[in-house]
């Protein structure tokens, strides 16, 4: 018996006709054929967040992002007007990479005036401008006009800080984000300072990771050891059911009602939890945000879980409704392996209480993230055996039927579109 | 040896090797500590937190002074800790063998 509200079709899946309702095939996860079409037809072509603005503050600051998919290593900097460039990080001279440590292929980050090569000090400004060449005259009609550095396309959208690598993108960034993305706007996330950030290599396909986190039919079985038995064994005899899903463009929501775990009785909680007041859905003392936008909690759940909002392609904002937020990055580095980024932000705290209170959300959340991120090996191992080709899908599994096809839908487009070139 | 806590916590001066200042490093302690050594640092700090979180409640958190910022380190190493005492029995989470995370930075203190 469905504890929420179906839509009229019956199910959510059905709501969205064009999924279909049949068993769906993972090829797409274990191909490696596949996969170099996803770098042309995807990662080429789509807004790609790198990152926000929080961590490039002043005239000058900048990082660096080794993008393995895309084939390429860019500079994000923050110039001397306040705007955001990003460049292919490769100097114009004999192509060595312009900004790195110690290790050529690890990012790095910092506060400079003007970048400077390593190898004859070619020197560019904030904007790309090549402004200095040791020993100009030894050059034969060098125009230092035409050897800027090789900019990206790029955007900004609420702090946060997309990249596209085509030519010329097909859309804008709103655009591209359509309404029920840029219906988040207005909510606080650049007050969200207090920042944990995790990184794994892991052995799966990226988009595996992604089915991990965007359905949460899982969560009562995998994660049933994380809590006191009671608690199990009531969210297991429950199950999971989400009252909201949303396909918007290539993005997709869930949202989830949440629990008071204050007001259950204590065995329902760990010891821990009533010490620090605070748990896996984030400290109990909620800080007030004031109203939230139009497009967060959309069932108008109380008390309400979180939403997560899956960006097109890699990307994940997932809004607590203890008034914080996190994001996953998911990057590929072939078929079968990626790399993992998981950002914590909550507001600065107040207090060594209020610290304590998010120490213990963020270490929750590594904890849960180590079993998750487990299941992914054991499933790529055997999705490649071939063994079995197909595979089942629930209602509460809808978004992972909508990412596949999405996926296959942007590597058609693409194929049509270069038929001939 | 001088002490590295407040003396209102001497109590905790034992288990001082447990003031560790990041995570990566919590973490490596707690998987390489034994069940028993976790178990009575849990069972030592445990009583004592509430009043440890209200000793450091009094310093502003952007200017505690060494002690106190010793005593949240321990609080923190409480928590990871917790973990394993409260429910793996073990220092790792169970069914995640093959899998790692790694905290590449973290709000300081």
């Amino acid at each position: 018996m469905a504890r929420f509200p179906k839509p009229p079709e019956g199910s959510w899946t059905q709501h969205y006709p064009q999924l279909g309702t049949g068993p769906v095939s993972y090829e797409d996860s274990i191909s490696p054929e596949i996969y170099e079409l996803e770098r042309a037809a995807i990662f080429k072509r789509a807004w790609l967040n790198v990152g926000r603005v929080e961590s490039i503050p002043r005239k000058g600051c900048y990082f660096t992002k080794q993008i393995k998919v895309a084939n390429t290593s860019i500079i994000v900097v923050r110039n001397a007007e306040g705007r955001v460039n990003a460049f292919h990080n490769i100097c114009r001279h004999r192509g060595n990479k312009l900004v790195w440590n110690d290790m050529p292929l690890e990012d790095t980050s910092g506060v400079c005036r003007q970048f400077t090569c390593k190898y004859h000090a070619w020197r560019y400004d904030l904007d790309g401008k090549l402004t200095h060449v040791q020993q100009e005259s030894e050059f034969f009609d060098l125009d230092k006009n035409r050897y800027g550095l090789v900019p990206v396309y790029c955007d900004v959208w609420e702090g946060f800080i997309f990249v596209n690598f085509a030519t010329q993108p097909e859309q804008s960034l709103r655009e591209f984000l359509g309404p029920m993305i840029t219906d988040m706007e207005g909510y606080p996330f650049g007050q969200m300072t207090s920042r944990w950030c995790y990184r794994s290599e892991v052995n799966a396909n990226w988009k595996l990771y992604m089915d991990a986190f965007q359905e949460f039919y899982h969560a009562p079985v995998l994660h049933a050891n994380q809590s006191p038995t009671m608690y199990s064994k009531a969210a297991a005899e429950a199950g999971f059911e989400a009252p909201h899903y949303r396909i918007d463009g290539p993005h997709r929501l869930v949202s989830t009602s949440g629990v008071r775990t204050w007001e259950m009785d204590a065995d329902m909680r760990k010891p821990i939890e009533d010490i620090c007041q605070s748990g896996l859905f984030g400290p109990w003392d909620k800080p007030d945000l004031g109203e939230l936008p139009a497009g967060v909690n959309p069932a108008r759940c109380d008390p309400w879980g979180l939403d997560s909002f899956q960006l097109f392609p890699n990307f994940v904002i997932l809004i607590w409704g203890q008034g914080w937020y996190l994001t996953y990055h998911y990057w590929p580095t072939s078929y079968n392996t990626h790399v993992f980024e998981g950002t914590l932000y909550f507001p600065q705290p107040r207090t060594p209480r209020d610290r304590i209170a998010q120490e213990l959300a963020a270490v929750t959340f590594k904890e849960y993230g180590l079993q998750d991120a487990n299941t992914l090996e054991a499933t790529q191992s055997m999705i490649e055996s071939g063994a079995v080709r197909e595979f089942l899908l629930n209602d509460q599994e809808i978004l992972l039927r909508h990412l596949h096809k999405e996926t296959a839908s942007w590597i058609a487009d693409y194929q049509r579109n270069t038929v001939g070139v | 040896m001088s002490a590295k806590l407040p003396a209102e916590f001497a109590d905790l001066e034992p288990f001082s090797d447990w003031c560790v200042d990041s995570e990566p490093q919590r973490y490596q302690k707690r998987m390489t500590s034994s069940m028993a050594q976790m178990q009575a640092f849990y069972d030592a700090i445990t009583p004592r937190a509430e009043e440890a979180i209200a000793y450091c409640d009094k310093f502003p958190l952007d200017d505690l002074p060494e002690d106190v910022t010793n005593l949240m380190h321990l609080l923190y190493s409480m928590i990871m800790v917790s973990f394993p005492v409260e429910r793996w029995k073990q220092p790792r989470v169970p069914d995640s063998g093959a899998s790692s995370l790694d905290c590449v930075s973290e709000p300081v203190p």
